[in-house]
């Protein structure tokens, strides 16, 4: 089954310089690991070597962010946009801080 | 170099010394591949601190959605240092993930005094550069360089047909 996938700037390198490619899976981690198949690096980007997804990238199913999907574990569907950006984050505040606040971060609902 | 017009820079530093002393963010889009700045976007700081700032998730699809379908591309990503200068943190270079961009800082620790810096952040190399303000609704020839962080360096009056 296919889906979509909109990759940003930061990681075409990874796609050949293209903006839009399918892949297919069961959940978000599935389809990774299917782009990784023919993009090999990508899913290192976006996962962690813990195996969750890295705090500097936001990924969206449809129209929702993935982390109140249940993140890698999310659902698909045949026909679904998955749609990636980086994460626009910082300030002032010391990185040691920051990683800490990332191990115990929860999504900000609106 | 960021070439940026006045009224925007005014709108960035108004957002920032409202939103003081939390850190302030937006982006400003342009035309893709234009390299110029014409739409100031203020988002909201989901982190609402005085020391860290972050997109809403939500609000970030939108905009960036929004720029797709207009053909723009954030140009500049800015967001305020409320206490320190105006340079880049190791967590603003561990997020910059938009090696296009003109990353700019403003610090608002002084309240009188602008303090605008502007950065290319690319693989986690920092590389400051000039910003130059273009007074375009005074005087389209009338331009202020601020260099490296120093209060008006020149006011460059460009003049034509002499």
């Amino acid at each position: 089954m296919a889906i979509e996938v909109r990759i940003p700037t930061i990681l075409r390198s990874y796609t050949g310089g293209a903006k839009v490619v399918e892949g297919s899976g069961d959940t978000l981690g599935d389809l990774l690991t299917d782009l990784d198949s023919r993009h090999g690096g990508l899913r290192a980007r976006l996962v962690t070597d813990a195996g969750v997804l890295h705090r500097f990238v936001n990924v969206y199913v449809n129209d929702e962010d993935v982390r109140f999907l249940g993140a890698l574990d999310a659902k698909l569907n045949d026909g679904d946009s998955v749609t990636i950006l980086p994460a626009v984050a910082g300030g002032a505040f010391g990185f040691a801080a920051a990683a800490a606040l990332a191990g115990h971060r929860t999504p900000v609902a609106r | 170099m960021l070439s940026i017009d006045r009224s925007i820079i005014d709108a960035i530093v108004a957002h920032a010394r409202r939103d003081h002393p939390d850190e302030a963010c937006g982006v400003v889009a342009g035309p893709a591949g234009s390299d110029t700045p014409t739409r100031h976007i203020p988002m909201e700081n989901a982190a609402r601190s005085m020391t860290f700032y972050e997109f809403d998730s939500m609000e970030q699809l939108r905009v960036w959605r929004e720029m797709d379908d207009r053909d723009e591309e954030p140009v500049v990503i800015y967001h305020s240092h409320t206490a320190t200068e105006a340079y880049p943190s190791r967590t603003d270079i561990s997020f910059a993930g938009e090696p296009g961009a003109h990353y700019l800082l403003v610090s608002t620790r002084e309240p009188d005094t602008e303090e605008i810096r502007s950065f290319r952040i690319v693989d986690g190399a920092v590389t400051e550069e000039p910003v130059r303000i273009v007074a375009a609704a005074v005087d389209p020839h009338a331009v202020q360089s601020y260099m490296f962080g120093q209060s008006p360096a020149t006011v460059d009056y460009e003049c034509s047909g002499r």
